[in-house]
Protein backbone atom coordinates (compact mmCIF):
# COMPACT_ATOMS: atom_id res chain seq x y z
CA UNK A 1 0.00 0.00 0.00
CA UNK A 2 1.21 3.71 -0.92
CA UNK A 3 2.16 5.70 1.58
CA UNK A 4 -0.98 8.41 0.52
CA UNK A 5 -3.42 5.33 1.03
CA UNK A 6 -2.52 4.32 4.08
CA UNK A 7 -2.82 8.32 5.29
CA UNK A 8 -6.31 7.57 3.76
CA UNK A 9 -7.39 5.31 5.52
CA UNK A 10 -5.31 5.63 9.07
CA UNK A 11 -6.62 9.14 9.21
CA UNK A 12 -10.55 9.81 10.24
CA UNK A 13 -12.23 11.83 8.28
CA UNK A 14 -13.34 14.39 10.73
CA UNK A 15 -9.56 14.85 11.75
CA UNK A 16 -8.95 16.35 7.80
CA UNK A 17 -11.73 19.23 8.24
CA UNK A 18 -10.16 22.13 9.98
CA UNK A 19 -12.70 23.55 12.51
CA UNK A 20 -13.33 26.79 13.88
CA UNK A 21 -9.77 28.34 15.71
CA UNK A 22 -8.26 25.18 14.57
CA UNK A 23 -4.96 27.18 14.33
CA UNK A 24 -4.62 26.16 17.98
CA UNK A 25 -7.80 24.14 18.89
CA UNK A 26 -7.22 20.52 16.99
CA UNK A 27 -10.55 19.05 18.35
CA UNK A 28 -13.61 18.98 21.03
CA UNK A 29 -14.93 16.12 22.86
CA UNK A 30 -17.93 15.27 24.60
CA UNK A 31 -17.72 11.70 26.84
CA UNK A 32 -21.07 10.59 28.61
CA UNK A 33 -21.41 8.00 30.81
CA UNK A 34 -23.95 5.78 30.89
CA UNK A 35 -24.99 2.42 32.70
CA UNK A 36 -27.87 0.16 32.54
CA UNK A 37 -30.31 0.74 35.62
CA UNK A 38 -30.78 -3.65 36.57
CA UNK A 39 -27.38 -5.05 35.78
CA UNK A 40 -24.53 -4.86 37.43
CA UNK A 41 -21.73 -2.62 36.63
CA UNK A 42 -18.73 -4.24 34.67
CA UNK A 43 -16.23 -4.26 37.31
CA UNK A 44 -17.74 -6.05 39.08
CA UNK A 45 -20.57 -8.17 36.74
CA UNK A 46 -20.04 -11.65 36.08
CA UNK A 47 -19.71 -12.59 32.27
CA UNK A 48 -22.92 -13.77 31.94
CA UNK A 49 -24.23 -10.16 32.36
CA UNK A 50 -21.72 -8.33 30.23
CA UNK A 51 -22.64 -10.90 27.31
CA UNK A 52 -26.43 -9.99 27.42
CA UNK A 53 -25.12 -6.11 27.32
CA UNK A 54 -23.07 -6.86 24.10
CA UNK A 55 -25.49 -8.88 22.43
CA UNK A 56 -28.01 -6.54 22.69
CA UNK A 57 -26.09 -3.80 21.06
CA UNK A 58 -25.22 -6.12 18.38
CA UNK A 59 -28.49 -6.76 17.64
CA UNK A 60 -30.58 -3.50 17.83
CA UNK A 61 -27.42 -1.34 17.12
CA UNK A 62 -25.00 -3.06 14.55
CA UNK A 63 -25.52 -0.93 10.80
CA UNK A 64 -27.88 1.82 12.19
CA UNK A 65 -27.09 5.05 11.48
CA UNK A 66 -28.40 8.23 13.19
CA UNK A 67 -28.80 11.86 11.97
CA UNK A 68 -24.99 12.28 10.55
CA UNK A 69 -23.65 9.23 12.06
CA UNK A 70 -23.90 6.02 9.53
CA UNK A 71 -23.64 2.68 9.79
CA UNK A 72 -22.25 2.31 13.37
CA UNK A 73 -19.84 -0.69 13.04
CA UNK A 74 -20.01 -2.68 16.00
CA UNK A 75 -16.02 -3.56 16.78
CA UNK A 76 -15.48 -6.41 19.31
CA UNK A 77 -12.16 -6.41 20.88
CA UNK A 78 -12.04 -9.98 21.77
CA UNK A 79 -12.02 -10.09 17.75
CA UNK A 80 -8.95 -8.04 17.19
CA UNK A 81 -5.34 -8.32 16.74
CA UNK A 82 -3.40 -6.28 20.09
CA UNK A 83 -1.96 -4.08 16.91
CA UNK A 84 -5.35 -3.39 15.67
CA UNK A 85 -6.65 -2.82 19.31
CA UNK A 86 -3.36 -0.19 19.70
CA UNK A 87 -4.51 1.64 16.68
CA UNK A 88 -7.90 2.19 17.89
CA UNK A 89 -6.36 3.71 21.09
CA UNK A 90 -3.71 5.80 18.99
CA UNK A 91 -6.86 6.97 17.00
CA UNK A 92 -8.30 8.11 20.41
CA UNK A 93 -11.46 5.90 19.19
CA UNK A 94 -11.32 3.66 22.38
CA UNK A 95 -9.53 4.07 25.70
CA UNK A 96 -6.86 1.94 26.93
CA UNK A 97 -8.96 0.64 29.86
CA UNK A 98 -11.72 -0.82 26.94
CA UNK A 99 -8.50 -2.87 25.39
CA UNK A 100 -7.34 -4.24 28.76
CA UNK A 101 -10.46 -5.85 29.42
CA UNK A 102 -11.52 -7.63 25.78
CA UNK A 103 -13.87 -9.74 26.96
CA UNK A 104 -17.77 -8.83 26.42
CA UNK A 105 -16.60 -5.54 25.34
CA UNK A 106 -17.08 -3.68 21.93
CA UNK A 107 -16.89 0.03 20.77
CA UNK A 108 -19.72 0.99 18.24
CA UNK A 109 -17.93 3.37 15.53
CA UNK A 110 -19.79 5.15 12.86
CA UNK A 111 -18.70 5.38 9.52
CA UNK A 112 -16.79 8.54 9.84
CA UNK A 113 -15.32 8.06 13.01
CA UNK A 114 -16.86 10.99 14.78
CA UNK A 115 -18.90 8.91 17.01
CA UNK A 116 -17.47 5.63 19.33
CA UNK A 117 -19.94 4.45 21.54
CA UNK A 118 -17.99 1.87 23.91
CA UNK A 119 -19.90 -1.07 25.96
CA UNK A 120 -18.60 -2.55 29.10
CA UNK A 121 -15.72 0.05 29.46
CA UNK A 122 -15.50 1.12 33.48
CA UNK A 123 -19.21 2.12 33.06
CA UNK A 124 -21.97 0.06 30.58
CA UNK A 125 -21.82 2.56 28.27
CA UNK A 126 -19.17 5.57 27.17
CA UNK A 127 -20.63 7.92 24.20
CA UNK A 128 -17.58 9.59 22.73
CA UNK A 129 -18.09 12.48 20.04
CA UNK A 130 -15.63 14.68 18.31
CA UNK A 131 -15.57 17.56 16.82
CA UNK A 132 -12.48 19.37 14.30
CA UNK A 133 -11.82 22.36 16.03
CA UNK A 134 -13.31 24.26 18.90
CA UNK A 135 -17.18 23.16 18.62
CA UNK A 136 -18.08 22.22 22.31
CA UNK A 137 -21.63 23.06 21.93
CA UNK A 138 -22.15 21.49 18.87
CA UNK A 139 -20.43 18.42 20.32
CA UNK A 140 -22.76 18.74 23.37
CA UNK A 141 -26.03 18.84 21.48
CA UNK A 142 -24.73 15.89 19.51
CA UNK A 143 -23.91 13.99 22.18
CA UNK A 144 -27.30 14.56 24.15
CA UNK A 145 -29.32 13.39 20.83
CA UNK A 146 -27.07 10.29 20.74
CA UNK A 147 -27.62 10.05 24.21
CA UNK A 148 -31.96 10.42 23.53
CA UNK A 149 -31.89 7.83 20.74
CA UNK A 150 -29.61 4.89 22.87
CA UNK A 151 -32.16 6.12 26.01
CA UNK A 152 -35.47 5.14 23.45
CA UNK A 153 -34.24 1.48 24.24
CA UNK A 154 -32.39 1.56 27.34
CA UNK A 155 -33.30 1.45 30.96
CA UNK A 156 -30.72 4.30 32.11
CA UNK A 157 -29.36 4.11 35.82
CA UNK A 158 -30.85 7.42 37.05
CA UNK A 159 -31.58 8.92 40.23
CA UNK A 160 -33.31 12.06 41.02
CA UNK A 161 -30.73 13.54 43.55
CA UNK A 162 -27.47 12.34 42.01
CA UNK A 163 -28.17 11.81 38.41
CA UNK A 164 -27.07 9.79 36.00
CA UNK A 165 -25.25 6.98 38.54
CA UNK A 166 -21.71 5.72 37.06
CA UNK A 167 -19.32 3.26 38.47
CA UNK A 168 -16.75 6.02 39.75
CA UNK A 169 -17.81 8.60 41.75
CA UNK A 170 -15.79 11.13 39.72
CA UNK A 171 -18.16 10.46 37.22
CA UNK A 172 -22.01 10.68 38.46
CA UNK A 173 -23.86 13.31 37.93
CA UNK A 174 -23.80 14.22 33.98
CA UNK A 175 -21.70 11.53 33.63
CA UNK A 176 -20.06 13.87 31.27
CA UNK A 177 -16.38 14.91 30.29
CA UNK A 178 -16.26 17.87 28.12
CA UNK A 179 -12.77 18.55 26.85
CA UNK A 180 -10.71 20.16 24.11
CA UNK A 181 -7.54 19.44 22.39
CA UNK A 182 -5.26 22.50 22.01
CA UNK A 183 -1.69 23.02 20.35
CA UNK A 184 -0.06 25.77 22.76
CA UNK A 185 3.57 26.22 21.60
CA UNK A 186 4.07 29.69 22.47
CA UNK A 187 2.95 29.05 26.04
CA UNK A 188 4.77 26.40 26.39
CA UNK A 189 7.64 27.51 25.21
CA UNK A 190 7.56 30.86 27.43
CA UNK A 191 6.77 28.55 30.69
CA UNK A 192 3.37 30.09 30.61
CA UNK A 193 1.32 27.45 30.82
CA UNK A 194 2.93 26.47 34.06
CA UNK A 195 1.47 29.33 35.78
CA UNK A 196 -1.39 29.10 34.63
CA UNK A 197 -2.42 25.29 35.43
CA UNK A 198 -3.22 25.94 38.99
CA UNK A 199 -5.57 28.90 38.40
CA UNK A 200 -7.31 27.12 36.10
CA UNK A 201 -7.25 23.73 38.29
CA UNK A 202 -8.91 25.76 40.77
CA UNK A 203 -11.59 26.53 38.40
CA UNK A 204 -12.63 22.49 38.45
CA UNK A 205 -10.75 22.00 34.86
CA UNK A 206 -7.82 19.76 34.58
CA UNK A 207 -5.00 20.65 31.97
CA UNK A 208 -2.88 17.51 30.88
CA UNK A 209 -0.69 16.08 28.19
CA UNK A 210 -2.17 13.45 26.21
CA UNK A 211 0.69 11.98 24.14
CA UNK A 212 3.04 10.57 26.06
CA UNK A 213 2.78 9.50 29.55
CA UNK A 214 4.13 11.54 32.68
CA UNK A 215 3.87 15.41 33.07
CA UNK A 216 5.38 16.03 29.80
CA UNK A 217 2.98 17.14 26.93
CA UNK A 218 4.42 15.67 23.75
CA UNK A 219 4.03 18.13 20.78
CA UNK A 220 2.86 20.89 22.98
CA UNK A 221 -0.46 19.51 22.87
CA UNK A 222 -2.81 19.73 26.15
CA UNK A 223 -6.12 18.49 26.96
CA UNK A 224 -8.60 20.69 29.03
CA UNK A 225 -11.47 19.28 30.68
CA UNK A 226 -13.61 19.82 33.21
CA UNK A 227 -13.43 17.90 36.95
CA UNK A 228 -16.60 18.01 38.51
CA UNK A 229 -19.75 15.92 36.92
CA UNK A 230 -21.95 16.41 39.83
CA UNK A 231 -24.03 19.68 40.94
CA UNK A 232 -23.64 21.70 37.75
CA UNK A 233 -25.67 21.14 34.36
CA UNK A 234 -23.58 19.98 31.29
CA UNK A 235 -24.55 23.59 29.51
CA UNK A 236 -22.72 25.11 32.48
CA UNK A 237 -20.36 22.94 32.47
CA UNK A 238 -19.27 23.13 28.82
CA UNK A 239 -19.59 27.35 28.90
CA UNK A 240 -16.91 27.54 31.82
CA UNK A 241 -14.75 25.39 29.75
CA UNK A 242 -15.81 27.40 26.63
CA UNK A 243 -14.80 30.58 28.40
CA UNK A 244 -11.26 29.17 29.88
CA UNK A 245 -10.63 27.72 26.14
CA UNK A 246 -11.46 31.14 25.07
CA UNK A 247 -8.94 32.95 27.25
CA UNK A 248 -5.92 30.32 26.44
CA UNK A 249 -6.47 30.74 22.84
CA UNK A 250 -6.14 34.29 23.10
CA UNK A 251 -3.46 34.16 25.37
CA UNK A 252 -1.82 31.65 22.75
CA UNK A 253 -2.58 34.24 19.87
CA UNK A 254 -0.68 36.86 22.02
CA UNK A 255 2.39 34.67 23.17
CA UNK A 256 2.98 34.14 19.23
CA UNK A 257 3.24 37.27 18.66
CA UNK A 258 5.34 38.80 21.51
CA UNK A 259 7.56 35.94 19.86
CA UNK A 260 7.56 37.04 17.06
CA UNK A 261 7.90 40.45 17.55
CA UNK A 262 11.13 40.15 20.37
CA UNK A 263 12.50 37.22 18.66
CA UNK A 264 11.11 36.77 15.61
CA UNK A 265 14.21 35.14 13.42
CA UNK A 266 15.30 32.70 16.56
CA UNK A 267 11.95 31.25 16.37
CA UNK A 268 12.11 30.95 12.07
CA UNK A 269 15.83 29.31 13.18
CA UNK A 270 13.78 26.70 15.46
CA UNK A 271 11.11 26.11 12.69
CA UNK A 272 13.62 25.51 10.05
CA UNK A 273 15.87 23.68 11.65
CA UNK A 274 13.14 21.50 13.16
CA UNK A 275 11.39 21.12 9.49
CA UNK A 276 15.71 20.18 8.30
CA UNK A 277 15.33 17.01 11.43
CA UNK A 278 11.81 15.67 9.81
CA UNK A 279 12.63 16.00 6.63
CA UNK A 280 16.34 14.43 6.96
CA UNK A 281 16.64 12.12 10.12
CA UNK A 282 17.22 8.38 9.80
CA UNK A 283 16.84 7.82 13.31
CA UNK A 284 14.06 9.60 15.28
CA UNK A 285 12.25 8.99 19.05
CA UNK A 286 8.82 9.97 19.71
CA UNK A 287 9.74 12.61 21.99
CA UNK A 288 11.61 14.41 19.46
CA UNK A 289 9.40 13.90 16.12
CA UNK A 290 6.98 15.81 18.88
CA UNK A 291 9.02 18.16 19.25
CA UNK A 292 9.70 18.71 15.68
CA UNK A 293 6.29 18.69 14.64
CA UNK A 294 4.66 20.83 16.97
CA UNK A 295 7.86 23.91 15.67
CA UNK A 296 6.88 22.61 12.08
CA UNK A 297 3.44 23.69 13.43
CA UNK A 298 3.77 26.83 14.34
CA UNK A 299 6.07 27.88 11.12
CA UNK A 300 2.83 26.94 9.08
CA UNK A 301 0.72 28.85 12.02
CA UNK A 302 3.68 31.56 11.74
CA UNK A 303 3.72 31.52 7.68
CA UNK A 304 7.48 30.87 7.37
CA UNK A 305 5.76 27.58 5.92
CA UNK A 306 3.24 27.66 3.27
CA UNK A 307 2.96 24.55 0.59
CA UNK A 308 2.24 21.84 4.12
CA UNK A 309 -1.14 21.49 5.47
CA UNK A 310 -1.80 22.87 8.87
CA UNK A 311 -3.29 19.27 9.98
CA UNK A 312 -0.01 17.68 9.35
CA UNK A 313 0.53 17.53 13.00
CA UNK A 314 -2.46 15.89 14.29
CA UNK A 315 -1.81 13.37 11.29
CA UNK A 316 1.49 12.85 11.94
CA UNK A 317 1.26 12.70 16.06
CA UNK A 318 -1.18 9.29 15.61
CA UNK A 319 0.96 7.93 12.52
CA UNK A 320 4.11 7.85 14.25
CA UNK A 321 2.64 5.77 17.42
CA UNK A 322 4.46 2.40 17.71
CA UNK A 323 0.62 0.94 17.23
CA UNK A 324 0.51 2.34 13.30
CA UNK A 325 4.39 2.06 12.63
CA UNK A 326 3.27 -1.09 12.96
CA UNK A 327 0.40 -1.63 11.10
CA UNK A 328 2.13 0.09 8.40
CA UNK A 329 5.32 -2.09 8.38
CA UNK A 330 3.16 -5.16 9.21
CA UNK A 331 5.24 -6.75 11.09
CA UNK A 332 6.05 -6.07 15.19
CA UNK A 333 9.20 -3.76 15.98
CA UNK A 334 11.11 -3.02 18.76
CA UNK A 335 11.66 0.52 20.04
CA UNK A 336 14.75 1.05 17.85
CA UNK A 337 13.82 -0.48 14.75
CA UNK A 338 10.25 2.08 14.90
CA UNK A 339 12.49 5.10 15.48
CA UNK A 340 14.44 3.93 12.18
CA UNK A 341 10.87 3.43 11.03
CA UNK A 342 9.37 6.51 12.37
CA UNK A 343 12.06 9.06 10.59
CA UNK A 344 11.54 7.11 7.53
CA UNK A 345 7.55 7.38 7.09
CA UNK A 346 7.90 11.22 8.34
CA UNK A 347 10.61 11.77 5.09
CA UNK A 348 8.15 9.96 3.00
CA UNK A 349 5.22 12.23 4.29
CA UNK A 350 7.24 15.55 3.69
CA UNK A 351 7.94 13.79 0.41
CA UNK A 352 4.62 13.62 -0.93
CA UNK A 353 4.14 17.68 -0.07
CA UNK A 354 6.94 19.03 -2.19
CA UNK A 355 6.11 16.77 -5.43
CA UNK A 356 2.95 18.94 -5.70
CA UNK B 1 -1.91 -5.24 35.39
CA UNK B 2 -4.15 -8.10 34.41
CA UNK B 3 -5.98 -10.01 37.78
CA UNK B 4 -3.61 -12.78 38.36
CA UNK B 5 -6.67 -15.30 38.83
CA UNK B 6 -8.63 -14.42 36.13
CA UNK B 7 -6.81 -12.39 33.69
CA UNK B 8 -9.73 -11.14 32.27
CA UNK B 9 -10.28 -7.80 34.12
CA UNK B 10 -7.59 -4.89 35.68
CA UNK B 11 -6.41 -6.13 39.02
CA UNK B 12 -7.77 -3.43 41.46
CA UNK B 13 -7.42 -4.89 44.47
CA UNK B 14 -3.15 -4.85 45.95
CA UNK B 15 -2.51 -6.60 48.93
CA UNK B 16 0.05 -8.53 51.21
CA UNK B 17 -1.15 -11.72 52.83
CA UNK B 18 0.55 -13.29 55.12
CA UNK B 19 0.20 -17.34 55.32
CA UNK B 20 2.10 -19.19 58.04
CA UNK B 21 4.46 -16.22 58.34
CA UNK B 22 5.20 -16.09 54.69
CA UNK B 23 4.26 -12.91 52.63
CA UNK B 24 3.03 -13.42 49.24
CA UNK B 25 1.52 -10.30 46.75
CA UNK B 26 -1.79 -10.50 45.70
CA UNK B 27 -3.62 -8.64 42.79
CA UNK B 28 -6.38 -9.49 42.11
CA UNK B 29 -9.42 -7.64 40.13
CA UNK B 30 -12.59 -6.88 42.50
CA UNK B 31 -14.55 -9.60 41.01
CA UNK B 32 -12.29 -12.07 41.83
CA UNK B 33 -11.17 -10.03 45.30
CA UNK B 34 -14.88 -10.99 46.27
CA UNK B 35 -15.20 -14.30 45.25
CA UNK B 36 -11.61 -15.21 47.16
CA UNK B 37 -12.98 -13.75 50.23
CA UNK B 38 -10.00 -10.78 50.29
CA UNK B 39 -12.38 -8.57 51.12
CA UNK B 40 -14.42 -9.53 54.28
CA UNK B 41 -12.32 -7.42 56.89
CA UNK B 42 -11.32 -11.15 58.70
CA UNK B 43 -8.36 -11.51 56.23
CA UNK B 44 -5.05 -10.67 57.01
CA UNK B 45 -4.09 -8.15 54.50
CA UNK B 46 -2.81 -4.72 54.15
CA UNK B 47 -4.32 -2.44 51.29
CA UNK B 48 -2.85 0.03 49.33
CA UNK B 49 -5.32 1.56 47.52
CA UNK B 50 -4.91 4.84 45.98
CA UNK B 51 -8.24 5.76 45.87
CA UNK B 52 -8.64 4.64 49.71
CA UNK B 53 -7.15 8.30 50.44
CA UNK B 54 -10.81 9.43 49.00
CA UNK B 55 -12.76 7.62 51.12
CA UNK B 56 -12.05 9.22 54.68
CA UNK B 57 -14.03 7.29 56.50
CA UNK B 58 -13.63 5.43 59.92
CA UNK B 59 -9.65 5.18 59.62
CA UNK B 60 -9.42 3.12 62.59
CA UNK B 61 -11.50 0.20 60.88
CA UNK B 62 -10.51 -1.58 58.08
CA UNK B 63 -6.96 -0.05 56.75
CA UNK B 64 -5.22 -1.42 59.06
CA UNK B 65 -5.17 -5.06 58.15
CA UNK B 66 -3.14 -6.89 61.05
CA UNK B 67 -5.54 -5.57 63.23
CA UNK B 68 -8.44 -5.99 61.58
CA UNK B 69 -8.91 -9.50 63.17
CA UNK B 70 -10.27 -8.35 66.62
CA UNK B 71 -12.29 -5.70 64.45
CA UNK B 72 -15.81 -6.88 63.61
CA UNK B 73 -17.92 -4.73 61.92
CA UNK B 74 -21.18 -4.27 63.27
CA UNK B 75 -24.20 -3.83 60.99
CA UNK B 76 -22.02 -3.98 57.75
CA UNK B 77 -23.69 -2.34 55.02
CA UNK B 78 -24.19 -4.25 52.06
CA UNK B 79 -26.04 -3.64 48.47
CA UNK B 80 -28.94 -5.78 47.86
CA UNK B 81 -28.19 -5.73 44.42
CA UNK B 82 -24.53 -6.56 43.67
CA UNK B 83 -23.65 -7.83 47.04
CA UNK B 84 -20.77 -4.75 47.76
CA UNK B 85 -20.13 -4.53 51.07
CA UNK B 86 -19.33 -0.59 52.00
CA UNK B 87 -15.83 -1.32 53.17
CA UNK B 88 -15.49 -2.99 49.65
CA UNK B 89 -16.54 -0.03 48.50
CA UNK B 90 -14.68 2.15 49.96
CA UNK B 91 -11.28 -0.56 49.20
CA UNK B 92 -12.02 -0.33 45.48
CA UNK B 93 -13.50 3.29 45.15
CA UNK B 94 -16.06 1.94 42.06
CA UNK B 95 -19.69 1.20 43.15
CA UNK B 96 -20.97 -2.25 41.95
CA UNK B 97 -23.91 -1.11 40.67
CA UNK B 98 -27.12 1.57 40.55
CA UNK B 99 -28.60 -0.09 44.31
CA UNK B 100 -25.23 0.83 45.56
CA UNK B 101 -25.94 4.75 45.95
CA UNK B 102 -29.36 4.22 47.69
CA UNK B 103 -27.74 1.64 50.11
CA UNK B 104 -24.61 3.09 51.08
CA UNK B 105 -26.30 6.93 50.78
CA UNK B 106 -26.33 8.38 54.02
CA UNK B 107 -21.77 7.57 53.35
CA UNK B 108 -21.89 9.32 50.61
CA UNK B 109 -22.14 13.03 50.63
CA UNK B 110 -18.87 13.49 51.88
CA UNK B 111 -17.18 11.77 48.90
CA UNK B 112 -19.16 13.70 46.72
CA UNK B 113 -17.96 17.12 48.72
CA UNK B 114 -14.27 16.08 48.01
CA UNK B 115 -14.57 14.98 44.51
CA UNK B 116 -16.95 17.82 43.28
CA UNK B 117 -16.10 20.77 44.93
CA UNK B 118 -18.84 20.68 47.44
CA UNK B 119 -21.93 19.66 45.42
CA UNK B 120 -23.94 16.64 46.03
CA UNK B 121 -26.81 17.06 44.00
CA UNK B 122 -27.83 16.22 40.16
CA UNK B 123 -28.32 19.51 38.17
CA UNK B 124 -28.28 18.50 34.74
CA UNK B 125 -30.41 16.20 32.16
CA UNK B 126 -33.23 14.34 33.02
CA UNK B 127 -33.30 11.35 31.01
CA UNK B 128 -36.96 11.35 29.05
CA UNK B 129 -38.57 7.90 29.64
CA UNK B 130 -36.52 6.91 33.20
CA UNK B 131 -36.93 10.96 34.17
CA UNK B 132 -41.03 10.23 34.56
CA UNK B 133 -42.51 13.41 35.83
CA UNK B 134 -38.69 15.55 36.90
CA UNK B 135 -38.79 17.06 33.92
CA UNK B 136 -41.74 18.64 35.05
CA UNK B 137 -40.96 19.54 38.57
CA UNK B 138 -38.15 20.90 37.39
CA UNK B 139 -40.21 23.01 34.80
CA UNK B 140 -41.91 23.66 38.17
CA UNK B 141 -39.23 25.45 39.84
CA UNK B 142 -38.64 27.40 36.79
CA UNK B 143 -41.46 28.76 36.83
CA UNK B 144 -41.49 29.52 40.63
CA UNK B 145 -38.44 31.30 40.38
CA UNK B 146 -40.13 33.39 37.56
CA UNK B 147 -42.91 34.59 39.39
CA UNK B 148 -41.04 35.63 42.40
CA UNK B 149 -38.56 37.78 40.34
CA UNK B 150 -42.11 38.85 38.30
CA UNK B 151 -43.92 39.61 41.73
CA UNK B 152 -40.50 41.62 43.08
CA UNK B 153 -40.11 43.68 39.16
CA UNK B 154 -44.11 44.36 40.01
CA UNK B 155 -45.20 42.32 36.78
CA UNK B 156 -48.13 41.60 37.75
CA UNK B 157 -50.06 40.91 34.68
CA UNK B 158 -47.20 38.69 33.50
CA UNK B 159 -47.39 36.88 37.11
CA UNK B 160 -50.87 36.03 36.45
CA UNK B 161 -49.97 34.44 33.39
CA UNK B 162 -47.18 32.50 35.01
CA UNK B 163 -49.49 31.34 38.09
CA UNK B 164 -52.05 29.80 35.74
CA UNK B 165 -48.84 28.00 34.16
CA UNK B 166 -47.86 26.54 37.29
CA UNK B 167 -51.93 25.38 38.42
CA UNK B 168 -51.76 23.83 35.18
CA UNK B 169 -48.48 21.71 35.41
CA UNK B 170 -49.80 21.08 39.05
CA UNK B 171 -52.30 19.72 37.84
CA UNK B 172 -50.27 17.37 35.10
CA UNK B 173 -48.12 16.28 37.75
CA UNK B 174 -50.52 14.88 40.24
CA UNK B 175 -53.13 13.82 38.25
CA UNK B 176 -52.22 13.47 34.26
CA UNK B 177 -48.91 11.23 35.20
CA UNK B 178 -51.46 7.92 35.97
CA UNK B 179 -51.34 8.27 39.94
CA UNK B 180 -47.43 8.09 39.95
CA UNK B 181 -47.37 10.33 42.81
ZN1 LIG C 1 -10.12 -11.54 38.40
ZN1 LIG D 1 -24.71 -2.61 44.31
Amino acid sequence: MSLQQFINEAISPWMKEEGPDSDIVMSSRIRLARNFQNYPFPIISSEERMEEILQFFKEEYAGKSFRDYHHFEVVEMDKLQSVEKRVLVEKHLISPHLTEHSKHSASLISQNEQVSIMINEEDHIRIQLYFPGFQLDRALEQASQLDDWLEEKVDYAFDENRGYLTACPTNVGTGMRASVMMHLPALAMTQQITRMTPAINQLGLVVRGIFGEGSDALGNIFQISNQITLGKSEEDIVEDLHSIVKQLIDQERKARQALMHRSGVQLEDRVFRSYGVLKHSRIIESKEAAKCLSDLRLGIDLGFIDHIPKTILNELMVLTQPGFLQQYAKESLSPSERDVRRASLIRERLQLENKE
Amino acid sequence: MDCQRCHKRPATVHLTQVINGEKTEVHVCAYCAKEQGYMSDNQDFTLNDLLSGLFNYDKSSSYKGKQSKSYQSNKQLKCPGCGLTYQEFAQIGKFGCADCYKTFDERLNPIFRRVHSGNIKHDGKIPKREGGNLHLKKQMNEYKTQLQHLIEQEEFEEAAKIRDQIRSLDEQIHHGQGGEE
